[in-house]
Protein backbone atom coordinates (compact mmCIF):
# COMPACT_ATOMS: atom_id res chain seq x y z
CA UNK A 1 0.00 0.00 0.00
CA UNK A 2 1.04 3.74 -0.81
CA UNK A 3 0.53 6.03 1.87
CA UNK A 4 -1.76 9.01 -0.19
CA UNK A 5 -2.52 11.95 2.94
CA UNK A 6 -4.35 10.74 5.49
CA UNK A 7 -5.18 6.70 3.91
CA UNK A 8 -3.20 4.80 1.67
CA UNK A 9 -4.13 3.67 -1.88
CA UNK A 10 -3.18 -0.01 -3.35
CA UNK A 11 0.56 -0.13 -4.68
CA UNK A 12 0.13 2.02 -8.02
CA UNK A 13 2.17 0.38 -11.60
CA UNK A 14 3.22 2.97 -14.07
CA UNK A 15 2.76 1.46 -17.29
CA UNK A 16 3.40 3.11 -20.71
CA UNK A 17 0.61 3.04 -23.09
CA UNK A 18 1.87 0.67 -25.21
CA UNK A 19 3.42 -2.14 -22.43
CA UNK A 20 3.39 -5.71 -23.32
CA UNK A 21 4.09 -4.66 -27.24
CA UNK A 22 7.54 -5.91 -28.58
CA UNK A 23 8.89 -4.05 -31.57
CA UNK A 24 7.64 -5.27 -34.81
CA UNK A 25 10.00 -5.63 -37.65
CA UNK A 26 9.25 -6.04 -41.20
CA UNK A 27 10.63 -5.27 -44.43
CA UNK A 28 14.02 -3.63 -41.98
CA UNK A 29 11.20 -1.78 -40.71
CA UNK A 30 10.37 -1.15 -37.08
CA UNK A 31 7.45 -0.39 -35.19
CA UNK A 32 8.13 0.11 -32.07
CA UNK A 33 7.33 2.66 -28.62
CA UNK A 34 8.92 5.38 -28.10
CA UNK A 35 10.07 6.28 -24.66
CA UNK A 36 8.02 7.71 -22.39
CA UNK A 37 9.04 11.76 -22.03
CA UNK A 38 7.38 14.93 -20.59
CA UNK A 39 4.69 16.20 -22.88
CA UNK A 40 3.47 20.03 -22.12
CA UNK A 41 0.65 21.70 -23.98
CA UNK A 42 1.67 25.33 -24.43
CA UNK A 43 -1.12 28.01 -26.12
CA UNK A 44 0.29 31.22 -25.95
CA UNK A 45 -2.24 33.98 -24.92
CA UNK A 46 -3.23 36.55 -27.87
CA UNK A 47 -0.74 38.90 -28.22
CA UNK A 48 1.34 36.97 -26.14
CA UNK A 49 4.11 35.30 -28.32
CA UNK A 50 7.01 37.86 -27.78
CA UNK A 51 7.18 37.17 -23.98
CA UNK A 52 6.46 32.97 -24.64
CA UNK A 53 9.60 33.10 -26.97
CA UNK A 54 11.60 35.59 -24.11
CA UNK A 55 10.90 32.45 -21.68
CA UNK A 56 12.09 29.95 -23.92
CA UNK A 57 15.12 31.80 -25.04
CA UNK A 58 17.19 30.40 -21.66
CA UNK A 59 16.40 26.94 -23.48
CA UNK A 60 17.79 27.95 -26.89
CA UNK A 61 13.78 26.71 -28.02
CA UNK A 62 11.78 29.13 -30.01
CA UNK A 63 7.84 28.62 -30.53
CA UNK A 64 7.79 26.72 -33.75
CA UNK A 65 6.10 28.20 -36.86
CA UNK A 66 2.93 25.92 -38.50
CA UNK A 67 4.67 22.88 -39.54
CA UNK A 68 7.75 22.81 -37.96
CA UNK A 69 9.74 22.55 -34.72
CA UNK A 70 12.55 24.06 -32.07
CA UNK A 71 15.33 21.95 -31.20
CA UNK A 72 17.40 21.98 -28.06
CA UNK A 73 19.17 19.16 -27.30
CA UNK A 74 16.56 16.66 -26.26
CA UNK A 75 13.81 19.16 -25.73
CA UNK A 76 11.74 20.13 -28.25
CA UNK A 77 8.86 22.84 -29.18
CA UNK A 78 6.58 20.84 -31.70
CA UNK A 79 3.87 22.82 -33.52
CA UNK A 80 0.57 20.94 -32.67
CA UNK A 81 -2.37 23.24 -33.91
CA UNK A 82 -3.23 27.01 -34.35
CA UNK A 83 -1.44 28.88 -31.55
CA UNK A 84 -0.60 25.66 -30.01
CA UNK A 85 2.54 23.36 -29.56
CA UNK A 86 3.67 20.79 -27.46
CA UNK A 87 6.65 20.77 -25.27
CA UNK A 88 8.17 17.51 -25.45
CA UNK A 89 11.45 16.53 -23.10
CA UNK A 90 11.02 18.67 -20.77
CA UNK A 91 8.73 20.32 -18.17
CA UNK A 92 7.52 24.04 -18.48
CA UNK A 93 9.59 26.53 -17.78
CA UNK A 94 8.94 29.21 -15.14
CA UNK A 95 7.22 31.88 -15.97
CA UNK A 96 5.59 30.40 -18.93
CA UNK A 97 1.74 30.21 -17.05
CA UNK A 98 2.11 34.06 -17.62
CA UNK A 99 1.38 33.99 -20.82
CA UNK A 100 0.06 31.06 -22.38
CA UNK A 101 -2.20 28.15 -21.21
CA UNK A 102 0.03 25.34 -20.07
CA UNK A 103 -0.98 21.83 -19.28
CA UNK A 104 0.50 18.82 -18.67
CA UNK A 105 -0.67 15.60 -21.24
CA UNK A 106 2.11 13.24 -20.88
CA UNK A 107 -0.13 10.65 -19.76
CA UNK A 108 -2.59 11.77 -22.56
CA UNK A 109 -0.12 10.70 -25.45
CA UNK A 110 1.02 7.21 -26.68
CA UNK A 111 4.59 8.15 -28.60
CA UNK A 112 5.13 5.05 -31.67
CA UNK A 113 8.02 5.29 -33.76
CA UNK A 114 8.49 3.88 -37.22
CA UNK A 115 12.04 3.79 -38.34
CA UNK A 116 13.52 2.11 -42.12
CA UNK A 117 13.33 1.64 -45.69
CA UNK A 118 9.28 0.76 -45.97
CA UNK A 119 8.02 3.73 -43.10
CA UNK A 120 7.62 6.27 -45.24
CA UNK A 121 5.10 4.34 -47.69
CA UNK A 122 3.83 1.95 -44.30
CA UNK A 123 2.78 5.37 -42.72
CA UNK A 124 0.95 6.43 -46.25
CA UNK A 125 -1.37 3.79 -46.31
CA UNK A 126 -3.58 5.18 -42.57
CA UNK A 127 -2.50 8.94 -43.31
CA UNK A 128 -4.00 10.43 -46.20
CA UNK A 129 -1.09 13.09 -46.94
CA UNK A 130 2.12 13.30 -49.08
CA UNK A 131 4.70 12.54 -46.84
CA UNK A 132 7.68 11.49 -49.56
CA UNK A 133 11.17 13.12 -48.49
CA UNK A 134 10.85 16.32 -50.75
CA UNK A 135 6.85 16.98 -50.05
CA UNK A 136 7.48 16.82 -45.90
CA UNK A 137 11.17 16.73 -45.38
CA UNK A 138 13.31 15.78 -41.78
CA UNK A 139 12.37 18.01 -39.05
CA UNK A 140 8.54 18.70 -40.16
CA UNK A 141 5.67 18.19 -38.47
CA UNK A 142 2.35 17.71 -39.23
CA UNK A 143 -1.45 17.36 -37.58
CA UNK A 144 -2.69 15.01 -39.43
CA UNK A 145 -5.66 11.88 -39.37
CA UNK A 146 -4.32 8.69 -39.04
CA UNK A 147 -7.29 6.50 -40.74
CA UNK A 148 -9.71 7.77 -37.98
CA UNK A 149 -7.25 8.77 -35.24
CA UNK A 150 -6.02 12.36 -34.63
CA UNK A 151 -2.62 12.23 -34.89
CA UNK A 152 0.90 14.36 -34.66
CA UNK A 153 3.48 13.30 -37.03
CA UNK A 154 7.19 14.16 -36.98
CA UNK A 155 9.90 13.33 -39.38
CA UNK A 156 12.81 12.97 -37.09
CA UNK A 157 14.80 11.39 -40.44
CA UNK A 158 14.95 10.21 -43.77
CA UNK A 159 13.47 7.19 -42.38
CA UNK A 160 12.49 7.68 -39.51
CA UNK A 161 9.06 9.11 -37.82
CA UNK A 162 7.33 9.42 -34.30
CA UNK A 163 3.63 9.09 -34.83
CA UNK A 164 1.47 10.99 -31.25
CA UNK A 165 -2.13 9.65 -30.79
CA UNK A 166 -4.16 10.06 -27.85
CA UNK A 167 -2.82 7.41 -25.44
CA UNK A 168 -7.03 5.78 -25.57
CA UNK A 169 -6.00 5.36 -29.14
CA UNK A 170 -2.16 3.81 -28.46
CA UNK A 171 -3.25 -0.38 -29.53
CA UNK A 172 -5.25 0.91 -32.46
CA UNK A 173 -2.87 3.00 -33.81
CA UNK A 174 -0.15 0.24 -33.08
CA UNK A 175 -2.62 -1.99 -34.90
CA UNK A 176 -2.77 0.30 -37.95
CA UNK A 177 0.54 0.72 -38.56
CA UNK A 178 0.90 -3.13 -37.93
CA UNK A 179 -1.16 -4.08 -40.57
CA UNK A 180 0.34 -1.87 -43.11
CA UNK A 181 3.46 -3.19 -42.71
CA UNK A 182 2.31 -6.42 -43.01
CA UNK A 183 0.76 -5.79 -45.90
CA UNK A 184 3.44 -4.40 -47.80
CA UNK A 185 5.78 -7.20 -46.33
CA UNK A 186 3.49 -9.90 -48.09
CA UNK A 187 3.09 -7.50 -50.78
CA UNK A 188 6.95 -8.07 -51.40
CA UNK A 189 6.95 -11.64 -50.98
CA UNK A 190 4.62 -12.46 -54.15
CA UNK A 191 6.75 -9.57 -55.95
CA UNK B 1 -11.80 16.85 -52.76
CA UNK B 2 -8.98 19.00 -50.90
CA UNK B 3 -8.52 21.90 -48.90
CA UNK B 4 -5.39 23.98 -48.73
CA UNK B 5 -5.61 25.16 -45.27
CA UNK B 6 -3.81 28.21 -44.57
CA UNK B 7 -1.44 26.46 -41.92
CA UNK B 8 -1.20 22.55 -43.08
CA UNK B 9 -1.33 23.28 -46.69
CA UNK B 10 -3.33 20.78 -48.96
CA UNK B 11 -4.91 18.14 -47.53
CA UNK B 12 -7.96 15.61 -47.60
CA UNK B 13 -11.37 16.29 -47.34
CA UNK B 14 -11.83 13.72 -44.57
CA UNK B 15 -9.33 15.89 -41.85
CA UNK B 16 -12.33 18.22 -42.36
CA UNK B 17 -15.80 19.22 -40.72
CA UNK B 18 -18.37 21.12 -42.56
CA UNK B 19 -20.28 23.35 -40.70
CA UNK B 20 -22.72 25.44 -42.91
CA UNK B 21 -23.26 28.69 -44.79
CA UNK B 22 -20.89 31.99 -44.10
CA UNK B 23 -23.99 33.75 -42.77
CA UNK B 24 -22.79 31.95 -39.38
CA UNK B 25 -20.22 34.85 -39.33
CA UNK B 26 -22.95 37.41 -39.43
CA UNK B 27 -24.84 37.22 -36.19
CA UNK B 28 -27.30 40.02 -35.70
CA UNK B 29 -27.44 42.52 -32.95
CA UNK B 30 -29.21 40.70 -29.55
CA UNK B 31 -31.98 43.47 -30.10
CA UNK B 32 -32.10 42.98 -34.78
CA UNK B 33 -35.45 42.84 -35.97
CA UNK B 34 -37.25 39.38 -36.03
CA UNK B 35 -36.23 39.48 -40.32
CA UNK B 36 -33.19 39.50 -39.34
CA UNK B 37 -32.84 36.24 -36.64
CA UNK B 38 -35.04 34.71 -38.91
CA UNK B 39 -32.58 35.63 -42.19
CA UNK B 40 -29.80 34.23 -40.05
CA UNK B 41 -31.12 31.04 -38.28
CA UNK B 42 -33.11 29.79 -41.54
CA UNK B 43 -33.19 31.55 -44.91
CA UNK B 44 -30.05 30.68 -47.08
CA UNK B 45 -28.93 31.00 -50.79
CA UNK B 46 -28.75 27.73 -52.69
CA UNK B 47 -26.66 28.96 -55.59
CA UNK B 48 -25.50 27.02 -58.71
CA UNK B 49 -21.80 28.68 -58.57
CA UNK B 50 -19.92 30.58 -56.27
CA UNK B 51 -20.98 29.94 -52.43
CA UNK B 52 -19.01 30.34 -49.38
CA UNK B 53 -19.46 28.50 -46.55
CA UNK B 54 -17.45 27.40 -43.07
CA UNK B 55 -15.11 24.15 -42.49
CA UNK B 56 -13.46 23.12 -39.13
CA UNK B 57 -10.04 21.24 -39.58
CA UNK B 58 -10.82 18.95 -36.88
CA UNK B 59 -8.47 16.48 -38.19
CA UNK B 60 -5.81 19.00 -38.01
CA UNK B 61 -4.62 22.18 -36.76
CA UNK B 62 -8.04 23.57 -35.66
CA UNK B 63 -8.90 25.83 -37.55
CA UNK B 64 -11.97 27.50 -38.73
CA UNK B 65 -12.12 28.26 -42.61
CA UNK B 66 -14.06 30.51 -45.00
CA UNK B 67 -14.15 28.23 -48.20
CA UNK B 68 -15.27 29.54 -51.26
CA UNK B 69 -16.16 27.40 -53.86
CA UNK B 70 -17.74 26.23 -57.32
CA UNK B 71 -21.18 24.28 -56.34
CA UNK B 72 -21.05 23.35 -60.50
CA UNK B 73 -17.65 22.84 -61.06
CA UNK B 74 -16.62 21.38 -57.50
CA UNK B 75 -13.75 23.80 -57.68
CA UNK B 76 -12.14 25.47 -54.61
CA UNK B 77 -11.48 28.96 -55.09
CA UNK B 78 -10.12 29.90 -51.72
CA UNK B 79 -9.63 28.96 -48.16
CA UNK B 80 -8.69 31.78 -45.52
CA UNK B 81 -8.67 31.27 -41.79
CA UNK B 82 -11.98 32.85 -39.52
CA UNK B 83 -9.38 33.67 -37.65
CA UNK B 84 -7.13 35.98 -39.83
CA UNK B 85 -10.43 38.06 -41.06
CA UNK B 86 -11.19 41.83 -39.45
CA UNK B 87 -12.29 40.89 -35.58
CA UNK B 88 -11.60 37.49 -35.43
CA UNK B 89 -9.64 36.05 -32.70
CA UNK B 90 -6.11 37.20 -33.18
Amino acid sequence: MTRKGQSCVPELIAKSALAGHAPLTRLDTTLAEGLATPIISIAPFPGRMAQVDAVFAPLALAFPAPGRQSVSGDRRLVWTGRDQAFLIGSVAPDGLTDHAAVTDQTDGWAILTLHGPAATDALMRPVPMDLRAHAFPVGHTARVALNHMQAILIRTGIESFEILVFRSMARTAWSELAEALELLAARARIA
Amino acid sequence: MRLTCPLCGPRDRREFYYYGAEDYLDRPAPDAAPQAWDDYLHNRDNPAGVTRDLWYHDMGCSSWLAVTRNTVTHEILAVEAVADRKGGAA
